[in-house]
């Protein structure tokens, strides 16, 4: 058994301590640990995004990411987006522009989505497919997806 | 999906780092940027006793141009190769290579220096790299050393980085006046390994004459290739469309690439000529300006 | 005539935004893995690596004594219990946990329980498993040889063949080809995918021993099928079963089949009387749970020399894996594969299918094609494109002068289907005028004088779902009704639960959309549950797009029971005869004096204060709905492609998307979902396949090699719509979510081979790899 490591990492923006085995992936510690589901496991293989979360405020896999390389840093999930129960203009966007049917890969497209208007606030559509290039989505065809990031893009402006 | 148990070390300096892996031998792995080492440790290819997470150690990470070099920190993200207007302005080819790696969120955390010393034939750097003449320091305790990238890769995964060095920098020669290159990647979709991959770099003299020319192929043989037959044919010469399609066919020529669930051997050959071209007549572009 | 509500009311027509979006955009939904019970403990199944082989021994000591183990579960302890085999959703049994021998690569040998997640991985390895080869059989096309390896050793016949199954009139349909002028054909092979829903496939099952209650949190499509089917099984009393299916991350029909999991989770529960979690990884789900399709048909058309088609005739070799466990209704082996004859006027047809046995995962559900119309819709699409470039006549003239008329409805087809309602010529019409199709042939000319490959493909497809009628469908004896059941608070608020369970189709907004249409109640007073068997009425589920065609109807039809009890009401409290009233969506009105009315408010709260002597109280209903026939949705896709000569690779330049699924509900989600189902075409069409070696290792099961588009593969669709209700349907509706993967892959690939044609291209077998095309031009001489 390996020896466990103390680690205090932030969580949209509240401090967390846990003692893991090195080996935890930091999905499975935003979801077991800190008890955040809204982050999913889609794949095995690095592939889908549907773990994605902002990592320092970039964002990562966290399916590829062990907790630990998370020690003293800052994680920001789906579940720390809407601010004083006001949701955040890419939730209102999805929702206005339909950009979800089952809802499982949305938490981590919004997240990717968030990385991107922030380095780019008025992503082309084309830009807007690339940010998101790594995160699959089964049900949308992407169309309605590119127009909430395009709603929340022209909200933030 | 589960990786199997090991011991997590976090040294601060390099001095450490080399220390560990000194003490660990073959039961240590190198945890850089993990976008290559932690999928294989999921599936328990790779099943490392000790990993040596070399991301606290400071000044690994750094892009800048200095003595006649650009010099890129080990652990610099792809992410910022890609916003960096450096790279961007005075090394486009670099920026290719880096856009065209995985996408977005692996591209955070993944390194320059960990695609490199992976030794993975399928990685995109290194052919760039080859193209562009590089060379690598690797920090070890018998000291520093310079090991060009043509003497690097040795088989499919097996480079020629001891057990007991890390690579902390990769230095190209600083562009110059009429140099131009270009990366193209053909993929089944994007995120995916390069089907072939083709990197570009030429210099042209004030006449167009080619002074320098560096092909490398990606991901059809045991390791990177380069394709110095294809960069032989081009010297002394205006890169025209029939010295472009001469240089494709020797880079094809020297391709051997392996049947497998992106194409057949045939194919990825003959993609290899048709991205030469594509590269060459980018690069020659990319010169010209 | 349905009348029109309000976008306040919300019913049918109104994009209405969608209720249940509020807790998936903040990470609040509740899928199988999220359920967190106390004292749970974690599955992991251990896997054949080979694909038939004798197990000769299993240890499991080194496994047991890690710390934190629980069981290890074998086939041998299952027999025990008489569940190392349970029966599949068509006539055939498979193994739950394997007993003597595996028979395909991946499949369930034993299951450890541990108290976490982690720790049931590393047991998982420690267990050991001795194996010994048996020769593989991968080509069904071998299947029936003389020397084949029987697979099967539990089955009476010992024979790889599973059914031979024919519809039509053979001896009709040989005369007319002996004699016809033009026969035209091809050899096609739907390859083997997957539906690959994002979320995998898992469970939870907690057996409370104080209460004898068994609750199982289900990735399901059907939870009242599974619970009947778990009690008659594990002969556990149905009514201590629950079967909670939550939020569903996608099916696709991945999710119908009860899994090996499933049975085994709640085996352990049982033993353990803990709550015990199975989650599946994505390798799994793709190496085996439910695959989709792996048809080799081969179709002839007979035709005049002016292109009018006469007769059809279509043979299939089905492989079906190594065991039988295609989900659909119990008299159909090749699914409605018989609607093969497609939207054209043939005079006869003849169709038989024959299926077999090989070392693959098992299954043949039916993924988003409402059994097996997909391969028909992909076999006479394509056949008709071959056709035409026999003829040299255009594609869609050809088409449409052998469209079925709109005056020929309800038409009556060779194979026996009758179809409601059509109006094909309108579709493609429309569709046509969208894309631009005679410049678009103009650009095409001019684009080959210059060598340059540009190509047009049009897949006039009919579909057809809703099952069904109760004296032709079943599965496993089950009837394929629909339900809903409503009830009206005093407030006029509303609650209604059905038998199907939404995996992302939006019925939390839909089917409030059609109790607000029918009852003039605001979408937002009406919640919707589904998939708690406790408490919503039985049903058999979500998949082949039968939602709308029955619990929709069922929705209709028990709100349209309450507005016969609300007249009651309503003529109670404004003292008039029901006669006297009228109707319009929220409230009755009397006749002539609109300003005296009750609204639906205030009869829901008179039904609990102020009845009319004799009536009960209370305002609620149940429908059972057996539809009288199925749906017909159609459409016309058109898809312009271009290729690179250079790589091989096709790019969709634009693809029209012509839908009929008559009355629309809710016509944002409809376009919703044509643009997802497109998407699933595109990657079949070009990108995807379950594939196996000669040892029967899977290939490329994982998404780093089963490849899922992009935003930046997928193209914008371009979608539009004609409507022709559906006669038999209370609300004119026929349900849509399946066509776009029905219609599109045969659109996809008549673009590319139509790019080609002038090459004397005929076919492309799918997945259309550049490599292939590469091929092609190769042996052209066009490539280098």
């Amino acid at each position: 058994m390996a020896k466990r490591k103390l680690v205090h990492i932030k969580v949209n923006g509240r401090d967390h301590e846990a003692e893991i085995e090195p080996r935890v992936l930091l999905v499975h510690f935003i979801r077991d640990v800190i008890e955040l589901t809204g982050t999913h496991v889609g794949c095995d293989t690095t592939n889908c995004g549907a773990c994605t979360v902002l990592l320092d405020g970039r964002p990562v896999k966290s399916c590829t990411v062990f907790a630990v390389q998370a020690h003293g840093r800052e994680i920001r999930t789906i579940e720390g987006l809407a601010a004083n129960g006001r949701l955040h203009p890419l939730q209102e966007g999805f929702k206005e522009e339909h950009g979800l049917q089952c809802g499982f890969c949305t938490p981590g497209m919004i997240m990717s989505a968030c990385a991107l208007l922030e380095k780019n606030p008025h992503p082309s559509e084309e830009e807007i497919r690339w940010g998101i290039s790594g995160n699959i989505c089964r049900c949308t065809g992407y169309q309605n997806i590119v127009k909430a990031v395009q709603y929340a893009a022209n909200k933030m402006a | 999906m589960i990786p199997q148990s090991f011991e997590y070390l976090c040294p601060e300096t390099i001095p450490e780092a080399i220390a560990l892996l000194q003490q660990h031998g073959d039961a240590a792995k190198i945890l850089s940027g993990g976008q290559s080492l932690i999928p294989m440790m999921k599936v328990r290819l790779a099943r490392p006793e000790y990993l040596i997470d070399i991301n606290r150690i400071a000044g690994l990470q750094y892009i800048k141009e200095e003595d006649g070099f650009l010099k890129i920190g080990g652990l610099t993200r792809e992410a910022d190769l890609e916003a960096s207007d450096l790279i961007r302005s005075r090394y486009p080819i670099i920026l290719d290579t880096a856009t065209l790696i995985a996408d977005p969120q692996v591209r955070t955390m993944a390194t320059i220096g960990g695609n490199l010393a992976h030794g993975d034939p399928a990685n995109d750097h290194p052919a760039t790299m080859l193209a562009l003449g590089a060379e690598v320091v690797a920090v070890g305790p018998r000291g520093e050393r310079i090991i060009a990238v043509t003497d690097f890769f040795l088989s499919v995964l097996t480079t020629a980085l001891e057990q007991d060095e890390i690579l902390t920098e990769i230095r190209v020669p600083a562009a110059v006046p009429g140099s131009g290159g270009a990366y193209f990647k053909l993929e089944r979709k994007v995120g995916d390994f390069a089907t072939v991959g083709v990197a570009a770099q030429i210099t042209l003299d004030g006449a167009g004459v080619c002074r320098r020319a560096g092909i490398g192929l990606t991901n059809v043989g045991p390791t990177p290739i380069k394709a110095h037959r294809a960069e032989e044919c081009l010297l002394g010469k205006p890169i025209d469309e029939e010295q472009i399609r001469q240089a494709a066919q020797l880079a094809s020529e020297q391709a051997q690439p392996s049947s497998d669930l992106r194409g057949p051997a045939e194919y990825k050959s003959s993609m290899v000529k048709e991205l030469t071209k594509r590269a060459l007549a980018r690069a020659r572009e990319r010169a010209r300006t | 005539m349905l009348q029109k509500t309000s976008p306040e009311i919300g019913g049918m027509g109104h994009s209405v935004k969608r209720k249940e979006d509020l807790r998936f955009v903040q990470g609040k939904g509740t899928y199988v893995d999220d359920v967190h019970l106390p004292g749970m403990v974690y599955g992991h199944m251990v896997r054949s690596p080979y694909a038939h082989a004798r197990i000769l021994g299993i240890r499991s000591e080194e496994a047991r004594k890690l710390p934190g183990v629980l069981a290890v579960i074998t086939g041998q302890d299952l027999e025990k219990a008489g569940l190392s085999w349970m029966p599949t959703l068509f006539h055939d049994k498979q193994m739950v946990l394997a007993t003597g021998k595996v028979l395909f690569m991946s499949q369930e040998v034993a299951f450890v329980v541990a108290e976490d997640r982690y720790t049931a991985a590393d047991a998982a390895e420690l267990v050991e498993v001795d194996y010994e080869d048996l020769p593989v059989l991968v080509d069904p096309h071998r299947a029936l040889d003389a020397d084949a390896p029987v697979l099967r050793e539990d089955r009476e016949e010992k024979t790889n063949h599973i059914f031979h199954w024919e519809v039509g009139d053979q001896k009709a349909t040989e005369r007319v080809f002996q004699s016809a002028p033009v026969k035209a054909g091809l050899d096609a092979f739907f390859q083997r995918c997957h539906p690959a829903p994002l979320e995998t496939c898992g469970c939870v099952a907690d057996y409370n021993s104080a209460t004898g209650k068994l609750t199982v949190w289900e990735t399901s499509q059907a939870p009242h099928a599974h619970r009947t089917l778990f009690a008659l099984v594990a002969g556990l009393p149905e009514n201590n079963i629950r079967i909670i299916a939550p939020d569903i991350g996608g099916g696709f029909g991945n999710k119908v089949p009860i899994y090996p999991g499933y049975v085994c989770a709640v085996v352990a529960s049982l033993q353990l009387e803990r709550p015990v979690k199975w989650i599946e990884t994505r390798s799994e789900n793709l190496q085996s749970t439910g695959f989709a399709r792996d048809y080799h048909m081969t179709a002839e058309i007979a035709a005049e020399r002016d292109g009018k088609v006469k007769a059809l005739r279509v043979k299939t070799l089905a492989d079906h894996g190594a065991f039988n466990a295609a989900a659909q209704p119990s008299k159909f082996p090749a699914g409605l594969f018989s609607i093969c004859t497609g939207s054209y006027d043939f005079s006869t047809a003849f169709c038989e299918v024959d299926g077999v046995y090989t070392n693959k995962a098992p299954g043949g559900i039916a993924y988003r094609c409402s059994f097996r119309v997909t391969e028909a819709a992909y076999l006479i699409e394509r056949a008709m494109d071959v056709l035409a470039q026999e003829l040299k006549m255009d594609p869609a003239e050809l088409r449409l002068k052998n469209f079925i008329r709109s005056d020929q409805f309800p038409y009556q087809c060779p194979l026996g289907w009758n179809y409601d309602s059509g109006d094909y010529h309108a579709a493609m019409n429309l569709a046509l005028g969208k894309i631009g199709y005679a410049e678009l042939r103009k650009e095409q000319a001019e684009k080959r004088a210059k060598g340059e490959l540009m190509g047009i493909g049009i897949s006039s497809f009919t579909e057809i779902v809703g099952a069904g009628p109760a004296h032709t469908f079943d599965i496993v004896g089950i009837k394929m009704f629909d339900s809903c059941e409503i009830r009206i608070h005093p407030t006029g608020k509303a609650i209604a639960r059905m038998g199907t369970k939404s995996q992302g189709q939006g019925h939390e907004t839909t089917f409030a959309q059609i109790v607000a249409q029918e009852l003039g109640i605001p979408v937002a007073d009406v919640t919707v549950e589904e998939g708690d068997t406790d408490t919503a009425p039985y049903g058999l589920g979500t998949y082949a797009s039968r939602s709308t065609p029955t619990a929709g109807a069922a929705t209709s039809m028990a709100s349209r029971k309450i507005r016969d009890k609300a007249k009651k009401i309503a003529a109670h409290l404004l003292e008039v005869s029901e006669e006297d009233l009228e109707w319009e969506p929220g409230r009755f009105f009397v006749k002539g004096a609109p300003s005296k009315a009750k609204t639906i408010q205030d009869i829901a709260f008179a039904a609990y204060t102020n009845l009319p002597p004799g009536l009960e109280a209370g305002l609620e209903a149940v429908h059972y709905y057996d539809p009288p026939n199925l749906t017909f949705p159609f459409g016309t896709y058109i898809c312009v492609v271009d290729i690179d000569k250079g790589t091989g690779e096709v790019k969709v330049r634009r693809f029209v998307a012509v839908d009929d699924c008559g009355n629309i509900i809710n016509p944002m989600i409809v376009e919703g979902q044509i643009h997802g189902g497109l998407t699933e075409g595109l990657a079949i069409a070009f990108m995807q396949e379950i594939a196996y070696d000669e040892s029967g290792n899977v290939q490329g099961a994982t998404f780093m090699d089963y490849l899922v588009p992009t935003a930046v593969e997928t193209p914008t669709w371009e979608t539009d719509k004609t409507c022709t209700p559906s006669p038999h349907h209370p609300l004119g509706a026929k349900g849509v979510g399946e066509s776009p993967n029905v219609g599109s892959p045969a659109a996809f690939v008549n673009a590319v081979v139509d790019a080609l044609s002038h090459l004397g291209v005929r076919h492309i077998d799918m997945p259309v790899a550049p490599w292939k095309i590469w091929r092609i031009l190769k042996e052209k001489g066009i490539a280098e």
